[in-house]
């Protein structure tokens, strides 16, 4: 076992010291949150946590600083990523769109909400628009299945969808977004 | 409610002084989806306008129950419930009934069977039909430690620490018949027995708060609205089996039970029924949140244990079980929220006073997420061996826009379908069993006509397929050839053969693999085939989907028999793909030209054009 995890450090460590001088200064926040979990057993899943509401998603670059810092295989950090749905590595559009598919959503009607943004903004789940201005996933339940179909636009939760609500919802949030700015 | 029950209410209203009023406004994620933090926001600026605020406290709770009510608010003494409320409301709220005493019916809920007028949560059937244990508290306090304790609460922490030693604990709740409402039905006190006689120093307590269930929102809605009863439940446990540290593991799809758990605790431990020496006894127990990332499959108990571990969340073989072996491989107990908050009110009314509810061998009570189509959807909790009758039309109010019942979802996923036929069916663990369902952990989505059976078991399949956790075949690569038999039959080219076959790789799939997701992520399959199998044959035969959901199965037609051969049908048709059949005086569609625009079938005088994809408008209900 020593002998691999040498061998696997052997291969590791090049890239992993170069990308760390490229990516300087980059992830320094992160920094923190690592000196506190370092050393401890059990804590890969918090660190990404933290790590992805920090940067909003979780970059190949971020991943290998994370392994490098943790002491653990980067296959082991990519595996914990990959597995868990909510663990993000591309980018989300400024306004991200969340459509609930859990089964009364189902029911309801959510595949009409997903068939209007295919139709109107060409996003399918998974995917974001060429400028970047809205991004869609969907997910599997969000547990508020009383007031199905839901979305949530931008964090915020919204029940009891129909097309016309979406629409005003959607102009609502372009509106915020241009007042921010 | 009779007339002279109202004109005692009105009375009431009128006589009340508005400063004894206090206002409950509920805060459950599904009416906050419907911005009710903006109405409570409204109300609170009028009181502060007409220099009230001091004296009518407005409180916000955890979930009241009945969703279609939502934004709902209720006002004390008198308990006035006002429902669908938006902003505008406020002001007459304030204005009329709080400080004028006068009844504002025009916000009052209308039963939709009785066209009544029901003022108090006490008239509504919705509410007067349930045997609330569970959620007693949910929505009638806020979720803060005062509340919870002037509502008897960690009472039965007090009683079992001074009184009871763990063994008498532990025979409680053996006693009471309690079994796991997480979905398996173990009975809890045998779990308990079992950790507790394992040989080790250290043990654990988990409180399974992964409710992974599409469908399912019951343990959201505990977590949310009385977490208190849910920490209660958990050092009762890690007292009874001696366990140190305890864990609760929520999904991080419930930001608000996150926080609400996180203030409980940090309630608890200042109040000394967390930490060292509780209670001034020889007993310590400390307990931490654990936030899944999104996965189905850590709901199973020893994914759960290697996802509280900072892994990703692959289950393990059984044995060993997670009693013996669980959490850094010490002996751990791993209890659903719900289980946990039935816990208390055994301990502190004794088990014959909880087995006097349900059926024989399922005691207490269950709740139910009523979802879907049905009139009032939300939480429901009733006796075992209540019947889904009950349910869905004296509790939910039946099926709404005159549709017609057609099926009810249990078990999410995990689980299968009942029809018209099991509708006097008692629902407890063991009928549901029965009948190749499962009671799971009490989702229940009522369905009507527009839904199709086989998409619906082509979602469920889809769902088992994606959340698969890859580690054993049957399960990974089972249900993705499930998912492919499926979606061939719904595009039209099923064949009879195809039913066999996915009833052999049902049967495989189940027996073959590891862990609790794949043993039943064939159920709903299994169980949609054996109730609708006529709508299977239907898509493979006729090619045609009945409920018109299918797109490729719903083309339009026209029925011969009822054609008049008038013609406007051709004459209106967009891509002339409906032609006379010569010498037959009927017309036909040219299935490779339609376009399924619909307008033939609109237009038709004699009804005469069938089929056609009966487009479901999103939340026409």
């Amino acid at each position: 076992m020593g002998n691999v995890r040498r061998r696997f450090y052997f291969f590791m460590k090049k890239p992993a010291a170069q990308l760390k001088e490229k990516a300087k200064g980059k992830y320094d926040k992160l920094d923190t949150v690592l000196e506190k979990y370092k050393g401890r057993g059990g804590v890969l899943v918090k660190v990404l946590q933290e790590a992805q509401e920090m940067y909003g998603h979780l970059p190949r670059e971020l991943l290998i600083h994370v392994a490098y810092e943790l002491d653990v295989p980067l296959s082991e950090v990519y595996s914990v990523v990959s597995f868990y749905s909510l663990f993000r590595t591309k980018t989300t559009g400024r306004i991200h769109l969340e459509v609930c598919s859990g089964t009364a959503c189902y029911v309801k009607g959510m595949e009409d909400l997903l068939e209007y943004f295919r139709e109107n903004l060409s996003l399918r789940p998974g995917g974001i628009t060429d400028d970047e201005k809205y991004s869609l996933t969907t997910s599997n339940c969000m547990g508020v299945c009383s007031s199905a179909p839901v979305i949530k636009i931008g964090g915020e939760l919204h029940g009891e969808m129909t097309l016309e609500k979406l629409q005003q919802l959607l102009k609502e949030h372009e509106n915020d977004k241009q007042t921010q700015r | 409610m009779t007339s002279r029950l109202r004109d005692e209410l009105k009375e009431k209203v009128a006589q009340t002084k508005p400063e004894e009023r206090h206002i409950l406004l509920c805060g459950g994620v599904p009416c906050r989806s419907l911005r009710c933090l903006e109405v409570k926001e409204a109300v609170s600026d009028e009181l502060h306008k007409h220099n009230f605020e001091e004296k009518v406290k407005v409180l916000e709770t955890g979930c009241i129950g009945n969703c279609k009510l939502g934004p709902s608010l209720i006002i004390f003494p008198e308990g006035v419930v006002y429902r669908r409320l938006k902003t505008e409301n406020a002001r007459e709220i304030i204005e009329e009934h709080v400080l004028g005493g006068r009844l504002l019916e025009h916000l009052l809920h209308r039963d939709s069977i009785s066209d009544e007028l029901q003022h108090r949560r006490e008239d509504m059937p919705f509410f007067q039909r349930q045997r609330r244990l569970v959620l007693k508290n949910c929505g009638m306090i806020s979720p803060g430690i005062n509340s919870y304790l002037s509502n008897q609460g960690y009472a039965a922490l007090a009683k079992a620490l001074t009184e009871l030693t763990p063994e008498e604990v532990i025979a409680e709740v053996s006693r009471s018949g309690l079994r796991g409402r997480g979905g398996g039905g173990f009975p809890t006190g045998r779990k308990w027995q079992a950790a507790r006689d394992t040989p080790g120093a250290e043990k654990y307590v988990i409180c399974n708060g992964d409710e992974g269930d599409p469908g399912a929102f019951m343990d959201r809605s505990i977590m949310e609205g009385d977490p208190h009863s849910v920490l209660e439940g958990l050092i009762l446990a890690a007292y009874a089996v001696g366990a140190g540290q305890g864990y609760i593991y929520v999904r991080a799809e419930y930001p608000l039970a996150v926080q609400r758990l996180e203030r409980a605790i940090g309630e608890a431990r200042k109040s000394h029924f967390l930490g060292d020496n509780i209670l001034e006894q020889e007993f310590s127990f400390d307990l931490e949140i654990r936030v899944g990332a999104g996965a189905f499959v850590c709901g199973e108990e020893t994914a759960l244990i290697t996802s509280v571990e900072g892994s990703r969340g692959d289950p393990n073989p059984r044995p060993p079980f997670p009693v013996q072996k669980g959490v850094w491989g010490c002996p751990t107990v791993i209890n659903n929220v719900e289980t946990l908050a039935n816990i208390p009110a055994i301990v502190l009314n004794g088990a014959a006073w909880f087995a006097e509810t349900g059926t024989e061998k399922s005691k207490g009570t269950k709740v139910f997420a009523l979802a879907g189509k049905v009139r009032h959807t939300g939480l429901v909790e009733v006796p075992m061996g209540t019947t889904l009758r009950e349910i869905i039309f004296d509790i939910g109010g039946g099926i709404p826009a005159g549709k017609k019942f057609k099926a009810a979802q249990t078990g999410g996923p995990s689980g299968g379908c009942l029809t018209e036929e099991h509708l006097d069916l008692p629902l407890d663990y063991d009928s549901l069993k029965a009948v190749g369902s499962i009671i799971g952990s009490g989702g229940l989505i009522i369905m009507d006509e527009d839904s199709c059976m086989v998409d619906v078991a082509r979602y469920f399949c889809d769902f088992n397929r994606q959340e698969s956790c890859g580690k054993c075949t049957p399960c990974r690569i089972g249900n993705k050839r499930m998912l492919e038999i499926l979606e061939k039959i719904i595009s039209g080219q099923g064949e009879e053969k195809d039913l066999q076959r996915l009833e052999d790789l049902a049967l495989l799939i189940k027996n073959a693999s590891l862990c609790g997701l794949g043993r039943s992520a064939p159920n709903p399959v299994l169980s949609t085939m054996r109730h609708f199998r006529d709508e299977y044959l239907a898509h493979i035969k006729d090619k045609h989907c009945p409920a018109g959901v299918c797109p490729e199965l719903s083309r339009y037609y026209i029925d011969a028999k009822e054609c008049r051969a008038c013609g406007l049908c051709a004459r209106i048709c967009p891509v002339e793909a409906i032609y006379e059949v010569e010498n037959e005086r009927v017309y036909r569609i040219d299935p490779e030209k339609c376009v399924d625009c619909g307008q033939c079938q609109e237009e038709c005088p004699f009804e005469a054009i069938e089929g056609g994809r009966k487009r479901k408008k999103v939340a026409g209900v």
